[in-house]
């Protein structure tokens, strides 16, 4: 690259003062994006990517500012602009595209008006043109019927296509750069392979540069040029996307490598050499914990799931006046959240739940752990038909404590009132035998220990815990009871992947030693893969297909299922 | 996903931060905002006044001195005399102790009742939530001050029915914030966690949602304590509750507003200044209080 680079970012330190002094989140990094280049910035979170972002366009809080550095974008110093300069410069120059599109939008605002006011901010178009530029703007990102969806709000449009109206506000400008923080994160693998695509073919026609935060070395690998690794908030690596995935320099890159469920791997592979599970060995042994997995042999039927429906009313239609008058038709056709399914888990089996948002995977979970009550269908649990027991009155019956799960969200799942100790001991107490304030705490150090957490930390409250600590909270207050069935509802979506890698080996391990069956909810095909026997593939609230993991992921039978697996980006094998 | 969205010092996120005890935490939310202090200095100077004021004062405030009636400020009397000669900074102290029994009552009373009230509506929705819901804007629907006036006047005239219109007034501002703060934790990950661990739906209310809205609650506790005082001070003002000659502010304030146009200015202001000391420093609490209840905060 001869050409002076169009971003150029020297050893830009961003400080943050809190409550304990002064802390650095992005310790002196260096960065320089070229005109028409795609740079992945990747890092887990506190890696201090985001950060550098928002240094880089001055949006940073009130606690942070930039101590040292220099930013210069196209001849201008970025750090010394004045507050007008950058307000000019941001949309029109260099633009953001935010994780949360929904966020990202005026929910009570046109998409079409939304696109008008960034055009006539940055007088790309007068009020006259502007209803026909913002539709043009929409048809470029490959919104079908624009004329329509410019009426649209927000609500009314997927997640998907939000992003893509966020893309549209993002571009309306022609700006030089574009900055995507997590652009596709809590979007669909097919969602996001759509507005990856759509990113990098746009950006490519109009010669702009990229600057892709993610978290996703797959990601990263498929859609950049090249790629810089921060870890702690430093550089630590920086290299062409192909080189950095055949030929990692840094150990930070190779663990966070090791760490990416990929293809041909195992559980065990995801851990970096040496890493042990748990911090104690168990009395039980280490039965699952060493080589490969060795796949229990899979005994009868645990659970047997009949024909199963959710059914829930759509809102009457009709005009506002008719719903306030309560004249409104109720709709005939009420909606099928879960539509006639039926699987079984046997004991000792992990099964996964695998579908996009919307397909019913969630509201199956909720019905299979008795917190919602089916429309319709029969769930046999050890031959009960347990979906005849109201929800409401499942907390007394005697399954309660052998059904479990664990939450997608550690933190929203823990009270921010109990220590770590009184949520893990909350099953036991409402429903265990152990009596007395010691005998409570000793099995509570044991199930933290068997979750691999510093039995020190249980008296701990959740927010001051990291997210992987939490996780583990969760899922030893998940296995006080020794539950014969523990649903796992995407347990380690909101985890780092090397966190992540840890935690699923935990629940492997855990699953071998205390014999339980799980059934594994999850977007995510590549952790199926590692960690389930059999796979239900679910969409629109039916079963597209089901079969044991390798039938299923291997060799698939259904279109859809194709479609998912090959939406996932893979780094360069 | 939100663990990376928020903007935050990379260290604190990885190493959990350290547990920290009451009282420095207290010491630091004082440091971080020295309003706060002034306002728990406020406070515990009422308290004070509350507890100890009758004993303390100079002068026993019923005493009265017609030779001395209606002398202003001065060294033996620091407020001056009222009209039958007693003592107004004796008055003023010792009143604290009656305007601020009738606060703390009626606020401890809607805290339990309204805040219940609330909860249980905003966690099981259906009937109850309607109940409590026409309830309130039953109350609403009147000029509180009226409304108060009217109570007092039908149950009869004494401080334990000023207790119960103030109550009353308050009832609606309690449920609607624990019924708001409970309906949007009902569906909470934690709440849906404990009913797995075999919780009944009471047990997860008065365990999982009860001290989980505290913090709110506590805040506001104490911007209504401000006007629970305001409003038995007005109540007596205008002849209800609280009988001549018990010192109350109310009370002072009304006898001394006659005299204010002959030029005998302190009978009313001093107690007036009470008052809105008072109301200030209860309004000033309600953010430090917040800080100090809220474990989030404690990091």
């Amino acid at each position: 690259m001869s050409a002076p680079p169009l971003l150029d970012v020297r050893k830009l330190t961003v400080e943050f003062a809190t409550r304990r002094g002064t802390v650095q989140a992005v310790k002196a990094i260096d960065l320089s994006v070229g005109k028409g280049e795609t740079v992945a910035v990747v890092g887990e979170s506190g890696s201090g990517k985001s950060v550098t972002s928002y240094a880089m366009v001055r949006i940073l809080d009130r606690a942070g500012r930039i101590a040292d550095g220099s930013i210069s974008f196209s001849g201008v110093d970025l750090v010394a602009a004045s507050e007008a300069q950058m307000r000019d410069l941001r949309g029109r120059e260099i633009s953001m595209i935010f994780q949360n599109p929904r966020a990202a939008l005026n929910p009570i605002r046109k998409v079409g008006r939304q696109i008008e006011d960034v055009l006539v901010q940055h007088v790309q178009a007068t009020r006259a043109t502007a209803r026909e530029k913002a539709i043009e703007a929409l048809e470029k990102v490959r919104i079908a019927r624009p004329e329509e969806r410019y009426d649209a709000y927000p609500f009314e449009l997927s997640g998907g296509m939000c992003q893509r109206v966020v893309i549209a506000l993002a571009l309306a400008c022609q700006p030089q750069l574009l900055i995507a923080d997590e652009p596709t994160t809590g979007l669909d693998v097919t969602t996001q392979k759509a507005v990856m695509d759509l990113i990098v073919e746009l950006t490519r026609e109009r010669g702009m540069s990229t600057i892709l935060i993610t978290h996703d070395l797959g990601l990263a690998a498929a859609y950049s040029d090249r790629v810089v690794v921060m870890e702690k908030g430093r550089v630590v690596e920086t290299a062409g996307a192909l080189d950095i995935f055949r030929d990692p320099q840094h150990p930070y890159t190779r663990k966070l490598m090791k760490a990416t469920p990929r293809l041909g791997m195992s559980l065990q592979d995801l851990l970096p050499d040496g890493r042990e599970v748990r911090e104690r060995p168990s009395p039980e042994g280490e039965a699952g914990a060493a080589g490969s997995p060795a796949r229990s042999p899979l005994g009868p039927p645990l659970l047997v799931v009949e024909n199963l429906v959710k059914e829930y009313p759509r809102p009457p239609k009709g005009s506002l006046l008719a719903r306030l008058t309560g004249k409104a038709e109720p709709e005939a056709q009420p909606f099928r959240a879960v539509d006639g399914i039926g699987f079984e888990v046997r004991r000792g089996e992990t099964l996964g739940l695998v579908g996009e948002s919307g397909c019913g995977k969630s509201t199956t979970s909720m019905m299979l752990n008795r917190l919602l009550d089916p429309t319709a269908g029969r769930i046999l649990f050890d031959g009960q038909d347990i979906g005849a027991i109201p929800a409401k009155g499942f907390a007394a019956s005697p399954f309660r404590q052998r059904i479990q799960m664990v939450f997608q969200d550690p933190t929203d799942s823990l009270n921010p009132r109990f220590t770590a100790e009184r949520a893990i001991a909350d099953p036991i107490l409402r429903m265990g035998k152990i009596r007395g304030r010691a005998a409570l705490r000793a099995r509570c150090e044991e199930l933290a220990r068997s979750v691999g957490l510093p039995t020190e930390l249980i008296d701990r409250f959740p927010h001051q815990l990291s997210g992987g600590q939490k996780a583990r909270v969760g899922i030893a207050r998940a296995i006080a009871l020794d539950p014969d069935l523990v649903i796992l509802d995407e347990p380690t979506a909101a985890l780092d992947v090397s966190v992540q890698a840890v935690v699923l080996n935990l629940l492997d391990e855990l699953k071998q030693r205390l014999g339980m069956s799980y059934i594994f909810v999850s977007h995510d095909l590549n952790v199926v893969r590692l960690l389930c026997d059999r796979v239900v593939v679910m969409r629109s609230g039916r079963i597209v297909e089901q079969g044991t993991a390798e039938e299923v992921l291997g060799d698939p039978k259904a279109a859809y299922t194709r479609e998912l697996l090959s939406a996932i980006p893979h780094p360069p094998a | 996903m939100n663990e990376m969205s928020k903007i935050e010092p990379a260290p604190l996120r990885f190493e959990a931060p350290p547990a920290t005890s009451l009282l420095a935490h207290a010491r630091h939310i004082v440091a971080e905002n020295p309003v706060t202090g002034f306002a728990f200095a406020l406070f515990a100077l009422i308290v004070l006044a509350a507890l100890l004021g009758p004993s303390l004062v100079p002068y026993d405030p019923l005493a009265s001195n017609t030779s001395a009636a209606l002398q202003g400020p001065s060294a033996s009397h620091w407020f001056g005399t009222d009209q039958l000669g007693r003592d107004i900074f004796s008055r003023v102290v010792a009143a604290t102790r009656l305007d601020f029994s009738i606060a703390v009552t009626s606020v401890a009373l809607v805290f339990v009742l309204g805040g219940l009230a609330g909860v249980t509506a905003g966690f099981f929705g259906g009937w109850v939530d309607t109940l409590v819901g026409r309830i309130a804007d039953t109350i609403m629907a009147f000029p509180l001050f009226v409304l108060a006036m009217g109570i007092v006047a039908a149950l009869g005239n004494s401080v334990t029915n000023i207790v119960i219109a103030t109550a009353i007034i308050n009832f609606p501002l309690y449920a609607r914030v624990a019924r708001a703060e409970a309906n949007i934790r009902r569906e909470a990950g934690f709440v849906q966690a404990a009913r797995l661990s075999g919780n009944s739906e009471w047990r997860l209310l008065l365990t999982q949602i009860v001290p989980n809205i505290m913090p709110i609650m506590a805040v506001q506790m104490s911007l209504t304590m401000g006007y629970a005082i305001l409003n038995a001070a007005g109540l007596s003002f205008i002849g209800l509750g609280v009988r001549p000659p018990t010192p109350e502010w109310g009370i002072m304030v009304a006898e001394g507003a006659s005299f204010i146009v002959s030029g005998e200015w302190w009978v009313a202001l001093f107690p007036g200044l009470a008052l809105m000391t008072a109301v200030f420093c209860f309004n000033l609490l309600g953010d430090g209080v917040r800080d100090l209840v809220d474990p989030q905060r404690r990091n």
